[in-house]
């Protein structure tokens, strides 16, 4: 299995994405500049990584996304190649239109960082079949504009389409129907806020964010 | 010439920053404050000299990044 991860200015999240895929996965991962045009030959899977992307200017994301790197990320998620994104990831595939909806500041205007409870919604997916339908899991999150809107008939077609992958437990920052995760319509991309590469070693405090890496490197590697 | 853009939270889009400074406002004994929508003004100096095709661009400037239209609206004066 290869993976890249993208790195942009402001990016703090990129390394301990590689770490997850380099240590869980045992994938060749290649960290690849934003100014970057292409990506390595034959990614398996490209990570978005968490952070502040040109210093969360304008909207999250927003210019992270119209960058040279993110025009090749949505020309290899149109052809059917996996993407994660974490956190300012989420934001920035929601910028770049591979993901519907928007993410907003939170409704309490609290940054929030600790571990919460997330409830895996579907496991129809690279990313989620290594959960159980309906499992508890924690994983922390860390973020202000973590709020996802998924305005007009949106929000019944995620649900009519399993496309939502995971809710958090208790709402924490307003999101519609508390949505944390959503596929895209091929199920190949993911976007979430929290961080499932920061649940990954026992001395993160938590490891159910394991589950996550270990099923892409088994869909991956045998795809 | 100069264009300005107005980017607001589209009606019925809730906007927790406005309601955070209208509960301010509030505190500071300035009553009758129904509601406060906050939203962010863009100028930008063109060198384009036809207003129309200012327009024009600044609205395709407004699509591909000023504004997210999934939440957002925009407004355009060319000055």
């Amino acid at each position: 299995m290869r993976a890249a991860v993208i790195v942009f200015p402001g990016s703090n999240c990129d390394r301990d994405m590689a770490v997850a895929f380099r240590e869980v996965t045992g994938a060749e991962t290649t960290m690849v500049w934003h100014g970057e045009s292409g990506l390595p030959d034959n990614v398996d899977i490209v990570g978005i990584p968490g952070g502040f992307s040109f210093g969360d200017y304008l909207r999250c994301g927003a210019i992270a996304a119209n960058s040279p790197i993110c025009r090749a990320v949505v020309d290899y998620a149109k052809s059917g190649g996996a993407v994660l994104g974490v956190c300012n990831g989420f934001q920035v595939l929601t910028e770049t239109g591979l993901l519907p909806g928007a993410l907003m500041r939170n409704s309490n205007l609290k940054f929030i960082c600790k571990p919460v409870d997330l409830v895996v919604e579907t496991t129809d997916s690279i990313f989620t079949s290594g959960y159980g339908k309906g499992q508890k899991i924690e994983i922390p999150v860390a973020h202000h504009d973590g709020n996802y809107r998924a305005t007009g008939d949106l929000l019944a077609q995620l649900e009519a389409e399993d496309r939502i992958a995971f809710r958090y437990a208790e709402d924490i920052n307003g999101a519609d129907d508390r949505i944390a995760g959503v596929l895209s319509s091929n199920r190949r991309v993911l976007g979430l806020m929290p961080h499932p590469e920061r649940a990954v070693d026992a001395l993160h405090g938590g490891t159910d964010g394991v589950a996550m890496f270990k099923a892409l490197a088994e869909s991956l590697v045998s795809a | 010439m100069k264009a300005r853009v107005m980017v607001m939270l589209r009606n019925g889009v809730l906007d927790p920053q406005g309601e955070a400074v209208r509960t301010a406002l509030g505190n500071l004994g300035f009553e009758g404050v129904g509601g406060v929508r906050q939203g962010k003004v863009i100028e930008l100096d063109l060198s384009e000299t036809d207003p129309e095709a200012a327009r024009h661009s600044v609205t395709a400037m407004c699509e591909k990044l000023l504004a997210n239209t999934v939440i957002e609206s925009y407004q355009i004066e060319i000055l």
